[in-house]
């Protein structure tokens, strides 16, 4: 009976040790800010809604992407994000045509002006898509570029 | 070893502009070895971060779609001529790097 009951408590400890052990061995829980599902959704929509909490932004004219028309190296494309939006708190960035949409998420703290430029990878011809969140909603716009040569396969 | 950041920052008219590039292969974990046919692991920046004084001025999410060696500006209000910038990034294989430099007059 009370090796039964040892048996138990051992077992249990254990059980406790290995998630504990789990937990420190794995980078993505010393990352867990890093939102993977987002980050690994094969739908623009998905992405969205699981980042940003909805799968519409309303179209803005105070959202600026610039970004070439014709990529001449679709594995480097610079794109330029910036608004003239109110407390904008994060501009998060798509490449419509991936396998992988969703791009980058940059958050705005104190001090920051709002505008990124960066280079990304398209996988072929496609939106680039910019949502800036506020707190009056999210905003965006999108821009084509064309890809010519084959896409970079990301 | 060298450092994988190259960090540039300069100030016009109240704002900082900072321009930074990154060594870094940005894997996607999609592409596959065009001799063997195996999947090439994932191994890209997740984390960018930029600091002045010490203070969080930029925080980035990335995935691999940030391109290779990345190129990385952005601007915040309120740098003075002197002041420290600190650039870090923390990546899928749970490495980190971070360098410094200070806005140029």
């Amino acid at each position: 009976m009370i090796d039964q009951k040892r048996r138990k408590l051992l077992k249990g400890s254990l059980g406790v040790g290995l998630v504990a052990g789990a937990g420190l061995l794995s980078p993505q829980a010393l990352l867990a800010a890093w939102p993977e599902a987002a980050f690994t959704a094969e739908d623009k929509a998905a992405a969205m809604k699981d980042l940003l909490g909805s799968e519409t932004f309303e179209n803005s004219d105070a959202v600026k992407i610039e970004a070439p028309p014709v990529a001449e190296n679709s594995a480097a494309v610079r794109v330029t994000v910036s608004t003239d939006l109110e407390d904008a708190k994060s501009i998060t960035i798509f490449a419509a045509g991936n396998q992988r949409p969703l791009i980058a998420s940059f958050e705005l703290p104190e001090h920051a002006v709002p505008y990124v430029s960066l280079n990304i990878k398209m996988a072929e011809t496609a939106d680039v898509i910019a949502v800036v969140q506020t707190p009056k909603g999210l905003f965006g716009a999108a821009r084509m570029v064309e890809v010519t040569a084959g896409g970079c396969g990301a | 070893m060298a450092s994988s950041i190259r960090i540039r920052a300069k100030l016009e008219n109240g704002v900082t502009t900072v321009k930074t590039l990154m060594t870094h292969p940005m894997e996607t974990g999609l592409r596959k070895d065009e001799e063997t046919d195996e999947t090439i692991p994932a191994h890209f920046i997740q984390e960018v971060t930029g600091k002045w004084r010490d203070q969080v001025v930029m925080k980035g999410q990335w995935s691999g779609g940030v391109s290779k060696n990345p190129y990385l500006s952005f601007q915040f209000k309120g740098g003075e001529p002197g002041d420290a910038i600190e650039i870090s990034w923390m990546d899928s294989q749970g490495n980190s790097d971070s360098a410094t430099t200070k806005i140029a007059d």
